[in-house]
């Protein structure tokens, strides 16, 4: 057995990338994972990343937010100390609706967003996980287990034939550990 | 996908013929990883000059309360509260550039949404330092939040615009900050990887982790796009509540339901004026002409010949309704406007915002540099003035005649105003030194597509229809970052 943990291939393309994903799922080989400095649309559906729920989240957080808003406004000032304003109902709706409106969108963004970093694993402080520090900048880089996938020369060849510029064989996951 | 091709009549966003992604992660991150250059120290030294000046004046309306200020009984708010639209409106501009546009998808927002929104987020913390300054005793800032008796007060009248105010303006600065920050995390993932040291630890914590795999890019661009859809009611919420600070009063010459369009028109108009000012000479400065393009410019032109007419109707508008609604004190309070004691602060207005931007029909004009940088600053000089006319000269005039007064700032106010110049100046050069100024990802994103390069390939392929290839290469005639010999012998 080699101390080959990963191996990489690195392109320079992102068309290069996709060529080399369908060359190496035609042959059956799993992907680990993919990392690119820029958003590939298309390559989710490749890579049978599911569709994202945040959404479903985002609008009943935003119901919550709009609740909570007419739920504060309505316990205040109709239920726990009525103003006489002119001798206005004290139930204004109308008056009501620019903060209901603020924070459906405060609690929305919020709780998108929380999600979105927890569902990702993103905080501060996170010790990043990173395969090739080129991947954040201008390298396409597809991740192969080298434990799972044995023949790691066909996989080599694979990656080359599809354009990759370089292909690395790591011993250790992730580089970006001390 | 990335390779497919643009059409040949859409004008390039990124011009030059090496662009690589290597080359632009190099280029947007040169002022960040060098040390800085003269031209950012003198700029730096001026800005916290005036932003100490800031602190000067903000400490001594804090100490001797806001009697400091020109205000008296009759000009209740002058000075603070222009300042105040004026910022909230400049920072209208980012969200719109970062949210509207991508909406529409327009891709030549990806390489001016991340200093726009960046202007944004120190527009609003300027603006918010006026809503804390004038309140006389910024101690008791807390009291605009809806807490209970016990800390003092009564529950916060939640029928009052100035409460909706407060609601709007803290959601938009919240809400700008994460959406600006979630788009810098890839950005300072590159800068991270990049970095050896101290340096590299720093941006590490501030890069939350970022790694760039597939999950994470699919879910920020579904992030980015429902951020984009709640930033747009969003940002036209916040001037139409700004506005309803003045609308929903009986003062003449603000009790107006014209208010909320014409003012969000205005916060656009002032900050698309803004975004040119502080990035045509950032362009220059950090060597971004390949990236923020000619294109980009008279963009950002047309749009604010746009939203500059959309004001002037606004104008004229408002004028008719005081005439044809017959109310005698509507009506004077306009023809006060145009003819009183406050006539020059009219017509300046006038003239900044309806008529000079009129200039930029001319495609000389909108396609000159100078000449916008020119226009953009008289547009925020003319935006300013329209704050200060609203809301001067409609509260100048009393009821009562022998109230009647004029306003004169001290030099408390003159400071406030100039310093809070400086603190916007000093936060946006800081920000130019520690992260990104443009989107490099997003930029990366449109380089297979939209740049000139590509173009210019299919050209020499030699598949286009002649006629479309012919009005391409005259569009660029304008482009000053295009080699235009290039195309000569096409």
């Amino acid at each position: 057995m080699s101390n080959i943990k990963y191996i990489l291939g690195s392109f320079g393309d992102p068309d290069d990338l996709m060529h080399g994903i369908e060359q190496l799922q035609a042959n059956n080989i799993k992907i680990h994972d993919v990392y690119t400095p820029m958003p590939i649309h298309g390559i989710e559906a490749k890579l049978g990343i599911k569709r994202s729920r945040l959404d479903i989240l985002a609008f009943f957080c935003g119901i919550t937010g709009t609740m909570s808003a007419f739920a504060l406004i309505y316990l205040t000032s109709v239920v726990d100390w009525k103003h006489n304003i002119g001798g206005k109902p004290a139930l204004a709706l109308p008056d009501f609706i620019p903060i209901m409106f603020e924070l459906t969108i405060l609690f929305c963004a919020f709780s998108l967003v929380g999600a979105y970093y927890a569902s990702t694993h993103l905080f501060p402080g996170r010790a990043p996980r990173v395969m090739d520090l080129r991947a954040t900048d201008d390298r396409f880089i597809i991740a192969v287990d080298a434990q799972t996938n044995v023949d790691h020369g066909k996989i080599d060849g694979l990656l080359k034939d599809a354009g990759a510029l370089e292909v690395k064989h790591n011993e250790r996951k992730y580089i970006s550990y001390e | 996908m990335s390779g497919h091709n643009e059409s040949i009549l859409r004008e390039p966003l990124i011009t030059g013929q090496d662009i690589t992604y290597a080359k632009i992660t190099n280029d947007v991150l040169m002022p960040v990883e060098n040390k800085p250059n003269r031209a950012w120290w003198i700029g730096f030294i001026l800005s916290l000059c005036g932003a100490t000046l800031w602190v000067v004046a903000v400490g001594y309306t804090f100490w001797f309360g806001i009697g400091a200020w020109g205000l008296n009984k009759t000009v209740g708010w002058a000075w603070d509260i222009t300042g105040f639209v004026w910022w909230v409106g400049i920072g209208h501009a980012g969200t719109l550039i970062s949210a509207v546009l991508l909406l529409f998808r327009q891709n030549w927002r990806n390489s001016i949404n991340r200093s726009a929104e960046a202007m944004t987020i120190f527009a609003v913390i300027c603006a918010a330092t006026y809503v804390v300054s004038h309140m006389g005793r910024p101690w008791l800032a807390y009291w605009v939040l809806p807490l209970p008796n016990q800390f003092g007060s009564l529950w916060v009248n939640f029928n009052s615009p100035l409460v909706w105010d407060m609601f709007a303006i803290s959601t938009y600065f919240s809400v700008s900050l994460l959406f600006w920050y979630t788009g810098l995390l890839p950005d300072i993932a590159t800068i991270r990887d990049r970095a050896t040291g101290v340096r590299r630890k720093i941006y590490s914590i501030f890069s939350f982790g970022w790694n760039g795999n597939v999950k994470t890019w699919q879910r920020f661009e579904a992030v980015s796009l429902i951020l984009a859809g709640i930033s747009t009611p969003l940002v036209l919420s916040v001037h139409t509540i700004v506005s309803m600070d003045f609308a929903t009063s009986v003062i003449p010459g603000w009790h107006t339901t014209i208010f909320p369009p014409y003012f969000v028109a205005g916060a656009i108009f002032s900050g698309f004026a803004m975004v040119l000012t502080l990035l045509l000479v950032a362009r220059k400065v950090l060597g971004l002409e390949n990236y923020i393009t000619m294109f980009h410019i008279e963009s950002m032109n047309k749009i604010i010949i746009l939203t500059g007419s959309i004001v002037g109707v606004a104008y004229i508008t408002e004028f008719f309704i005081a005439w044809y609604s017959g109310s005698e004190y509507e009506q004077y309070a306009f023809i006060n406007r145009s003819t009183g004691p406050y006539w020059w602060a009219y017509w300046m207005m006038m003239t900044c915002n309806v008529i000079s931007p009129q200039l930029l029909w001319f495609k000389k004009i909108r396609t000159s540099i100078p000449a916008t940088w020119i226009l953009s600053i008289v547009v925020n000089i003319g935006m300013w003035f329209e704050r200060f006319v609203i809301i001067v000269t409609s509260l100048h005039r009393d009821y009562i005649p022998s109230s009647w007064a004029m306003f004169y700032p001290t030099w408390v106010d003159i400071s406030v105003f100039v310093g809070s110049i400086g603190v916007f100046f000093t936060l946006f050069l800081l920000f130019l030194r520690v992260l990104p100024s443009i989107a490099m990802a997003e930029v990366k994103m449109i380089l297979k597509s939209a740049s000139e390069q590509e173009k210019l390939k299919q050209i020499k392929e030699g598949h286009l229809d002649k006629e479309q290839v012919k009005e391409y290469i005259e569009s660029l005639e304008k482009f000053d970052s295009v080699k235009q010999e290039e195309y000569a012998k096409i």
